[in-house]
């Protein structure tokens, strides 16, 4: 059913489209057009991503540095991580994003906590800051002992040409430890999806696979790959893996360790969670070494159920299989008892998405699940194949901005090759099971439902406007202005606090925090009273 | 106060012409301040009699905060305060961020205060504009008046009309214009008739014609301007009638750079595709 041919009060998609749009020059307008879709899910258009913001509209993008610092590697406890610019990229990008990590030990190294900056200043910009970045890697080896040290650019080292490569080449000559540089400055891609891609590259070529001697121990051994375990969604999923039987080996990167990657290319099976941020590992991993993989959801109940099946499936495991079934009746049981009881709160209510390069697809399924619609949704720094799916790659236009960052040329390694896993995957492939699949975000949502690439304020306001949803799901930039409309926002970034989310457990406390959300009177009260009453009335007097 | 900057192709003798240019200021009794804007630190060498000075980034590198004036600016002839901004080894780091750095601390150290009575400042800049912090000196009016010095090589006459696109795009929202153009002479067929309508194409004119005279070089591998080492000599007349028309020239313009086919056309027209 079209959602805006019934008895609501949805506006005319097309019609709001165009008086949104309407507001820009004539070629903003017709750049922002294609890349702000009513959608179809049968026919699935085509959508603009992944080119450059028009300056002045206000995106929610980050830059190539978060990308690479903030998300990929940030969550990785045991490589000390070493900021080479001025101090406010690092301070700015410490913590920030809620990842969790729990040592097994308190000996076992945890780096996290710390922020580390070269704090270029005037002199080092003038003169070169790489004596200083080299001072720096030997104070934080000296400091910590750590196991990996890792280098992040930020915009100035790239306008003054500080050779981050060859200093960590020389460290690592020197010190004897794995030390590594991004080349991830601010301005490098279009947005931080640029920094994943980079970080993605340098991971593969200087990490996995480094450590051939060590044999991660357990029958069935996995990776999960784009989990960062914000607000401690990976600690949830760990405890079903456990209880599956599969031996997860390395989690790139909520609650991991730089060490377990450098063996991760010794399982049977990568999982993939967020497309965007780490389908570029689970590639090259699978054309180097033979290691299928496949996407997964863990954000709604019902994609949870659906993904550890599939999982069990593929081990082609009795016990296994039996395991998990009996797990998901329990969780489900329980879940369904919160379902029961809130969504007769909740039914019919709608949302809005704009966030992420896989959140504000995945996180439809627990509105869903609440009886909840989402009529507008878009990624923040996805590309095509995220919207469309993975059929659209072959299409997808390469253009400077992607050609600027490097393309690894990964060859298969006869010697570690799994062909036996590749077997397994022809095998199971014909039996209607999906590898390297990826549906995207469009063709799962409905009919007229209105999907926008890197969204911008004047559209996310228009659209309140017009559609005044019961929930926007964005981050802390969006939080408070469209809080001032009366509109609660639900934070996916960092959770605002909360979490988990993933899995069973984490699906019923998404229905409770939604529960909590929306049935509060606070968000009528947002205009203060004197607003459209004066408080106290007076006149005015002749002396 | 008057405020100059002397801009050019790299080797078309730039430091030169400015230190003799300025020697002949100081005769006619002016008051000079010269910051030479080039990380190799060689803009006053002649002044200073090849004295290696303390440049003002290296000074602020070891002193830190604590820097004073007297620290970074030095006398040279006939009492030219004589200032290096310095700069990086080349490959390394940004020597136009250097520049920005070194006149402001310049400025926050009073460099420029009335008890100097500065009569003229010059600056000797890097090469072409290559980028932000070289063309510092003509931003927020630091510099007021640019003289190019220029040859009828094709190059240098290509780098003038770059330069000239600089004051150009400053000069629409400050105080710069471009004062003329000082044909450093290298012997090449038509060259004064050439650079005079380069001068006019570009709304300007040709302030002098430095004739090509061994005695500079004499006179440069002994440390000292033409106008120290051979008082007498035509060349130190030459150079005393180019700091007479700086002078005296009134002649300030936002210039209005060529296209690159009719700069070629110049080249072809004087004579010297054939």
């Amino acid at each position: 059913m079209s959602i805006n041919n019934s008895k609501s009060k949805m506006p005319d998609p097309s019609v709001l489209k165009e008086e949104i749009l309407k507001k820009y020059p004539g070629k903003i307008a017709k750049k922002r057009s294609k890349g702000f879709l009513v959608n179809d899910p049968t026919t699935v258009p085509e959508i603009q991503a992944n080119v450059r913001t028009i300056p002045g509209i206000i995106t929610q993008r980050g830059c190539t540095y978060a990308g690479c610092k903030g998300v990929v590697l940030g969550p990785t406890r045991d490589v000390v991580n070493i900021v080479h610019g001025p101090i406010g990229c690092s301070f700015y990008a410490w913590l920030t994003r809620r990842n969790q990590t729990s040592p097994p030990t308190e000996n076992d190294p945890n780096f996290i906590p710390y922020a580390l900056s070269t704090d270029m200043q005037d002199e080092n910009i003038v003169f070169g800051g790489e004596a200083k970045l080299k001072t720096a890697i030997q104070e934080a080896f000296d400091e910590f002992n750590p196991r990996s040290i890792a280098i992040f650019s930020t915009c100035p080292v790239g306008l003054i040409g500080d050779d981050v490569h060859a200093v960590a080449r020389e460290m690592k000559e020197k010190l004897g430890i794995n030390i590594f540089g991004f080349s991830c400055e601010g301005y490098r891609g279009v947005s931080q999806s640029a920094g994943h891609h980079i970080a993605n590259n340098k991971i593969f070529s200087n990490v996995i696979g480094i450590d051939d001697v060590t044999e991660p121990k357990g029958k069935f051994k996995m990776n999960m790959l784009g989990e960062y375990n914000i607000g401690g969604d990976a600690f949830v999923l760990e405890n079903y893996f456990e209880e599956m039987g599969i031996d997860l080996v390395a989690s790139f990167s909520g609650n991991s360790t730089i060490e377990s990657y450098e063996y991760s290319h010794k399982v049977d099976l990568n999982i993939v969670m967020c497309h965007r941020s780490i389908n570029y590992i689970a590639e090259m991993m699978e054309k180097k070494y033979g290691i299928p993989w496949f996407k997964v959801n863990f954000i709604g109940a019902k994609a949870t159920a659906k993904s550890l099946l599939k999982m069990a499936e593929y081990y082609e495991d009795a016990a296994m299989i039996k395991a998990t079934k009996a797990l998901i009746d329990r969780e489900m049981a329980k879940v369904q008892a919160v379902i029961d009881e809130v969504r007769p709160k909740l039914e019919g209510k709608t949302a809005m998405m704009f966030v992420g390069g896989s959140r504000a697809h995945h996180y439809q399924e627990l509105f869903t699940e609440l009886g909840m619609e989402t009529i507008a949704a878009g990624y923040e720094f996805a590309h095509r194949d995220d919207y469309e799916g993975r059929k659209v790659i072959p299409s997808i236009k390469i253009d400077a901005d992607t050609r600027n960052i490097e393309d690894l040329k990964v060859e298969k390694e006869e010697a570690s090759f799994r062909s036996e896993l590749q077997d397994k995957k022809a095998k199971l492939e014909g039996a209607k099971f999906d590898f390297e699949d990826y549906e995207g975000m469009m063709p799962e949502m409905k009919k007229g439902a209105l999907v926008i690439d890197d969204i911008s304020h004047w559209e996310s306001e228009k659209l309140i406007e017009k559609y005044r949803p019961d929930i926007f799901c964005a981050g802390i930039k969006e939080k408070y202005v469209v809080q001032k409309h009366g509109i609660p926002l639900k934070q996916l970034h960092s959770y605002d606090y909360g979490g988990p989310y993933a899995g069973f457990e984490g699906a019923i406390n998404f229905y409770r925090e939604m529960e909590r959300m929306l049935t509060t009177d606070i968000w009528k009260m947002i205009d203060a009273p004197w607003k459209n009453e004066p408080e106290m009335v007076g006149s005015m007097v002749m002396e | 106060m008057r405020k100059i900057a002397i801009y050019g192709k790299g080797g078309i003798g730039k430091s030169t012409t400015t230190q003799n240019t300025v020697a002949g200021l100081v005769e006619m009794g002016k008051n000079i301040f010269v910051v030479g804007c080039d990380p190799k630190a060689d803009s006053t060498r002649l002044l200073l009699g090849g004295l290696v000075q303390k440049t003002v980034l290296d000074t602020l590198r070891e002193e830190g905060e604590d820097v004073e004036l007297d620290d970074v600016v030095k006398p040279g002839y006939g009492g030219v305060r004589c200032v290096e901004s310095g700069g990086p080894e080349p490959g390394v780091g940004c020597a136009g961020r250097g520049i920005i750095t070194s006149i402001n601390l310049l400025e926050q150290l009073g460099a420029w205060d009335e008890e100097y009575k500065t009569d003229y400042t010059f600056y000797d800049v890097l090469g072409d504009v290559v980028c932000g912090g070289f063309a510092m000196p003509i931003r927020d009016g630091k510099a007021e008046e640019i003289y190019i010095v220029v040859s009828g090589e094709m190059m240098a006459m290509y780098a003038a009309n770059n330069i000239c696109k600089g004051i150009q795009k400053y000069a629409q929202s400050g105080t710069v214009r471009l004062g003329g153009l000082i044909c450093n002479s290298r012997k090449v067929d038509n060259e004064k008739e050439m650079i005079e309508e380069l001068a006019k194409q570009l709304g300007t004119k040709m302030i002098h014609f430095v004739p090509r005279d061994n005695m500079v070089q004499q006179a440069e591998i002994h440390r000292k301007t033409v106008i120290e080492f051979a008082p007498e000599h035509a060349q130190a007349g030459e150079y005393r009638t180019l700091a007479q028309s700086i002078d005296a020239n009134d002649n300030f313009v936002i210039p209005t750079p060529l296209e690159i086919e009719d700069l070629e056309k110049l080249l072809i027209d004087f004579g010297i595709a054939n």
